[in-house]
């Protein structure tokens, strides 16, 4: 099973024929992927040869999902053309579109968050996140493979790196999926969706939630894990120390007065029943402690 | 990036919101030069980017030039809460009959915009929120749709305007609402808006928030940046496209990704708990840094006089460690007897045995390799008590 992606996604890169784009189309289908084929406008047509797969390019990605049955997109497209390329996705009524990009202007996300709500098609996940990985089925985005393999833990994360040193931590118990939510102040899917999928995939015994500074969602996840979520959970939220007014490195990550601080993030995941970690060592203590 | 109120008074003139007259001043002799073309009574108002500058002695009537230039004089310089007047504002002073407050900022949980109106203004709207919930109007706006006319009309309704101010307040709200969109905006707020005496509506004070990653189809908004308050290490980072916060202890800080560097600074700061040492800077160098990445950083850190050891926590995802672990090299080759600071190092995932490999060969006396992130930060924390 595993959430939001498994062995039957067919995924198709947007901005494959970019640097960046034919790097990690590389890097995923040496990790299993069942990459079809990628979409440049203007470059239809072309056929790339990437890790040995002859990979066609589409000018749109309905042109796209006609021609390979596609049903997952992972972006590439650079800021400037980011908001075009995830219309195309949701215009195609793709049900799956994976935002790698960083740097996108906030009015872009919320117009093509509101766009995909009001269609109503398509989950998108992102920006500014790493995708998602489900080891040995499939890798969407950005996320090292070779950390850890298939295992019973769901992973939900704002941040790439911190997802990549829990996964580390936990390499012999292995994940279900572990996802990258993103840092953005906008985004797609959020730590509520992923903790509602995990609750509901039969594959996943066990949650890691890990939150940062700014904003309240993972207050929100709180409550819906109190009301909502079953299986067991461990917490960590990143910026306990993080002074107020300043932002660190996401956009989103900023004490604002007395609200978006760690501590009433933990305070808040612990009322629902979560056990909160103050480090990565620790909250991976917890997990197994939970598992043993 | 937040702009000063008379940046974001200028930006609203630009976009036809009626405002009064203002301009900035850096010398008490420009203050009073300003005041004199203005005419009348002013305002000389400290520009910082933090609240209460009001109650700090920061805002002071003028009654002439001459006055303008004494109360110039006092405020410049002045600290506000840890941010120095580098300059004020001189207003015009208009007789004020009553105050409103406006808003449009961006809905992080609702993921839209969220337009905020209130008859009760001047005050935090916090508090206005509290007190009187009925007088604030609290309206989402789709991106895709933006404000109608007849909608502003409504919104201004439920804020409880006079019906005497009702359609000039609309037309405010939907001049805000263009200007809050052609600019990239994430806030802007309006407080007080207020009606003069003599039945004008203008905008009193502002706050503006601009969208850093909007910049690139604005020429205009990095002319706002403010040079005189940002830390020379700030500065020096952002020219080489580092992701660089300066705080206020001795370990100096360099990770991979945001998350993992607001960890570490976190770990740090547990471990200095027994030195009484805290982390010195946040320092994210991104996903895919390079060899010359790493050296820019670590030069910069090593630069900081405040530092007395560095933590360098890098797991490595694109990120290959064997860069990570040329560029600490490299940086340390560059730098020659500059560089007097203990380094250390915890490297893992890609690449990790290459970069091992590659700072134990360059055996640099100054740095040492530690396996775990805890050990490393405990490491960097004793080094940096001594």
């Amino acid at each position: 099973m595993a959430i939001f992606i498994d062995q039957n996604t067919k995924v198709i890169v947007q901005g494959m024929t970019g640097s960046e784009g034919t790097k990690h189309t590389g890097r995923m289908i040496k990790s299993g992927t069942n990459i079809v084929g990628g979409v440049t406008p203007g470059k239809g047509g072309q056929v790339v040869e990437i890790e040995g797969k002859q990979l066609p390019v589409f000018n749109s990605v309905a042109e796209a999902v006609a021609a390979t049955g596609a049903n997952a997109s992972v972006v590439f497209v650079p800021p400037k053309f980011a908001k075009a390329a995830v219309i195309d996705a949701i215009d195609a009524e793709l049900p799956l579109c994976v935002v790698i990009t960083e740097g996108i202007p906030v009015h872009d996300s919320a117009a093509f968050y509101a766009y995909a709500a009001s269609k109503g098609k398509t989950r998108l996940i992102g920006p500014n996140c790493p995708g998602l990985i489900s080891p040995g089925k499939a890798n969407l985005g950005i996320i090292p493979a070779d950390i850890t393999g298939p295992g019973k833990i769901g992973l939900v994360s704002k941040s790439g790196t911190l997802t990549y040193q829990m996964m580390f931590e936990l390499r012999d118990f292995g994940f279900s999926t572990a996802i990258g939510i993103g840092g953005d102040p906008i985004i797609g899917t959020t730590h509520i969706d992923a903790l509602r999928a995990f609750q509901d995939d039969p594959e996943t015994e066990a949650i890691v939630m890990i939150g940062e500074i700014g904003g309240d969602a993972e207050e929100r996840a709180a409550a819906f894990i109190k009301e909502y979520v079953t299986k067991p959970v461990v917490g960590y939220v990143a910026g306990f120390t993080a002074p107020e007014g300043k932002t660190m490195g996401h956009a989103g990550a900023i004490v604002s007065g007395s609200s978006g601080t760690a501590q009433a993030k933990k305070e808040a995941l612990e009322a629902a029943g979560v056990a909160v970690g103050k480090t990565p060592s620790e909250t991976a203590a917890l997990m197994r402690k939970l598992l043993a | 990036m937040d702009l000063f109120e008379y940046q974001a008074r200028d930006l609203f003139e630009a976009h036809n919101i009626p405002v009064l007259g203002g301009a900035v001043a850096s010398t008490a002799a420009e203050a009073q030069a300003a005041a004199a073309t203005m005419g009348g009574k002013v305002v000389v108002k400290a520009q910082v980017k933090i609240g209460g500058r009001g109650k700090a002695g920061g805002v002071k009537l003028a009654e002439d030039a001459a006055d303008a230039r004494i109360k110039a004089e006092a405020i410049l310089g002045m600290d506000i809460k840890g941010h120095t007047v580098h300059k004020v504002m001189i207003a015009q002073a208009a007789p004020i009959a009553e105050e409103y407050y406006m808003a449009i900022l961006l809905d992080r949980a609702n993921r839209n915009f969220l337009v905020m109106a209130s008859v009760a203004g001047g005050m935090e709207i916090e508090e206005v929120a509290h007190t009187q919930p009925e007088k604030l109007a609290r309206v989402g706006i789709d991106p895709n749709v933006g404000i109608t006319q007849a909608q502003a009309l409504e919104i201004v309704k439920a804020g409880q305007f006079p019906a005497a101010v009702v359609d000039q307040v609309a037309d405010v709200l939907l001049k805000l609402w263009a200007a809050f969109v052609a600019e990239d905006a994430t806030l802007m707020e309006i407080n007080p808006l207020v009606k003069t005496e003599d039945g004008r509506i203008v905008a009193l004070d502002g706050k503006v928030t601009l969208d850093d990653n909007a910049a690139f189809r604005h020429a205009t908004h990095a002319d706002l940046e403010d040079h005189d308050s940002a830390n020379p290490l700030e500065a020096l980072a952002k020219e080489k496209h580092l992701n660089y916060v300066k705080l206020e202890g001795e370990v100096g800080i360099i990770g991979n990704g945001a998350g993992l560097v607001m960890s570490t600074l976190d770990v740090v700061a547990y471990a200095g708990e027994k030195y009484g040492v805290k982390p010195a800077n946040f320092l994210d160098i991104g996903g895919g840094a390079s060899a010359e990445v790493m050296a820019n950083g670590l030069s910069i850190i090593l630069g900081d006089p405040d530092v007395r050891s560095v933590f360098v926590n890098v797991f490595g995802g694109i990120t290959a460690c064997d860069a990570v672990a040329n560029g600490i090299v490299q940086a340390l080759e560059i730098l020659g007897s500059a560089a007097t600071k203990p380094i250390v190092v915890r490297l893992d995932g890609n690449n990790v045995l290459e970069g091992r490999r590659i700072l134990n060969e360059a055996a640099h006396p100054l740095v040492q390799q530690l396996e775990t992130m805890d050990g490393a930060a405990a490491k960097a924390a004793e080094l940096a008590a001594k």
